[in-house]
């Protein structure tokens, strides 16, 4: 008993460190103070500060379009991605594939961004949303086959048989078999990519040269210059539009299956 | 007739993969030779073997060691008593959750927490403590970046934990061992992949991420991301971030090929 006690304890500890940065960070938001300590009274100047504040909104739908443009061209790319690797006839093509699919999923931000950064130079795409956009398909490509390859897998070649016998020609085979019965986990793959552009930082940062910027970049460059409660605001803002997110992704999920350790973003 | 079908799918896939995958990695690697005047040579290798190079990688080496050992000693525990609660599905995605709050709001609430009046400052004058200098030292990158790694270090070990069958450690304790031993004979050995993968998870982020020291260490704490973005955005010395960039890919295989690549 008296362990259990101290288990629990333990446990608690992990959770309030977990979270109360997270709530600090919240509950100054509202502080008319002006700064991260002495909650002086509760205001909501810093939400207003935010909602008038044109740049940031501009800011922010560049974000949304990046996101929304990017996730849907990577998410064409991985499915026809993955149906390469499912079709691949030896087992070692297979397994290449693979492996070049996971570089950009294992390799740390700075490299992609320093890489894609000599890329863009030497081929001549000006910095800026371009460069950025084609960064996020880029680095979202391998995450939509991930998800989409463990429905392809799943899928009974027997179907496809059975289409082929019934008289369906290879386009219906894919439109009307293949995709239906993949599609949660395009669904799931979309959603993936979308997290991972809204989220990304560093490798837009490299790649984003001067007079384009996404909402990670605009505040990692406030917070260098120090604290500013409409920082604070923002975050809480954003924290709400993630909790959204993820409640939307389990509601997917539900339905599909995840492999193991991709549900998490560094 | 197969044939064709695959070839048409995997003509924008591969193209991706020399584009964007075999393409930058080569581009390094070729960048890594000239040095900042455009001279093709193998200065820049050699200038990583001088001291202050050499000196900062051994640094962001050891940095990454700390956070992920303190990290491990930390979460095992945490992923281990996960697994005797009742609704553990629900514990561990409370876990998992603040992974998706972007990094930077994270590292930025610290700045308010280890600020000269923050909560941590005040909670030292509550024990006659004056105000200390928190922000902008070794102390606070290592909190900060433990803080942030500790999910990813849960998880895996967590699912490692979840596989192991029960009866196994029933049957060690039948047979007289000790918690203790049990533990260190049966347990830890059987989810010891899941900490290697928790440990890749945590040593490769831990040396690369720039943005941490930047805002949580000032320039107190160089890694090599740190070394990688300065030479790229700020020196514009191409030549030897890239050449810092191969060893950190180096590094990566490295640490992928001891602790066995399971993705």
């Amino acid at each position: 008993m008296k362990k259990k006690i101290g288990a629990n304890i333990y446990l608690i500890a992990v959770f309030i460190i977990l979270y109360a940065p997270i709530f600090y960070l919240m509950i100054y938001s509202f502080n008319s103070g002006g700064a991260m300590h002495d909650f002086k009274g509760f205001t909501l100047e810093w939400y207003k500060e935010v909602f008038h504040d044109t740049r940031l909104i501009v800011i922010v739908l560049n974000t949304l379009v990046i996101a929304l443009l990017s996730s849907a061209i990577a998410t064409i790319f991985g499915v026809l991605g993955a149906l390469a690797i499912a079709n691949a006839r030896s087992r070692r093509t297979k397994n290449m594939l693979l492996t070049l699919n996971n570089v950009l999923i294992v390799s740390p931000d700075v490299i992609i961004g320093a890489s894609f950064l000599i890329l863009y130079t030497l081929i001549g795409i000006k910095l800026g949303f371009t460069s950025v956009l084609i960064s996020h398909i880029a680095f979202s490509i391998p995450i939509v086959v991930l998800m989409v390859l463990p429905k392809l897998q799943e899928m009974s070649p027997t179907l496809i048989d059975a289409a082929r016998d019934l008289g369906a020609t290879r386009r219906d085979v894919l439109t009307r078999v293949v995709l239906p019965f993949i599609s949660p986990g395009i669904l799931a793959g979309f959603f993936m990519a979308l997290t991972y552009s809204l989220d990304d930082f560093a490798v837009t940062f490299f790649v984003t040269g001067n007079g384009f910027s996404t909402l990670s970049v605009e505040i990692y460059s406030r917070a260098r210059q120090g604290i500013s409660l409409s920082i604070n605001a923002l975050s809480t803002l954003i924290f709400l539009f993630t909790i959204i997110l993820v409640i939307g992704y389990y509601f997917i999920n539900r339905k599909s299956v995840r492999p193991n350790g991709v549900g998490m973003r560094q | 007739m197969q044939n064709r079908t695959r070839n048409i799918y995997l003509i924008p896939y591969a193209l991706w993969i020399v584009l964007f995958v075999v393409a930058p990695i080569l581009l390094i690697l070729y960048y890594s030779f000239f040095d900042i005047d455009g001279h093709f040579g193998l200065v820049n290798y050699e200038k990583f073997f001088t001291p202050v190079y050499f000196k900062m990688a051994l640094s962001s080496f050891w940095y990454a060691f700390l956070i992920t050992a303190i990290c491990l000693v930390i979460s095992y525990p945490t992923a281990y008593l996960l697994t005797k609660t009742k609704h553990k599905q629900l514990w561990l995605l409370l876990i998992i959750l603040p992974t998706w709050i972007n990094l930077l709001l994270k590292a930025y609430a610290f700045l308010g927490i280890f600020g000269t009046y923050g909560f941590a400052n005040a909670v030292l004058g509550l024990f006659g403590i004056g105000p200390k200098q928190i922000l902008f030292t070794d102390f606070s990158f290592l909190f900060v970046s433990v803080y942030i790694f500790i999910p990813f270090m849960i998880l895996p070990i967590f699912n490692a934990l979840e596989e192991l069958n029960p009866s196994l450690t029933d049957a060690s304790r039948d047979l007289g061992a000790s918690p203790w031993t049990t533990f260190r004979r049966v347990i830890f050995p059987l989810t010891i992949d899941g900490v290697k993968s928790g440990c890749q998870a945590v040593f490769i982020p831990a040396l690369s991420l720039f943005m941490l020291t930047r805002l949580i260490a000032g320039n107190r704490v160089i890694t090599l991301g740190t070394a990688i973005e300065e030479h790229f955005l700020v020196t514009q010395d191409w030549g030897m971030g890239s050449t810092v960039a191969v060893f950190l890919i180096l590094i990566m295989a490295l640490i992928m090929i001891v602790t066995g690549i399971r993705r």
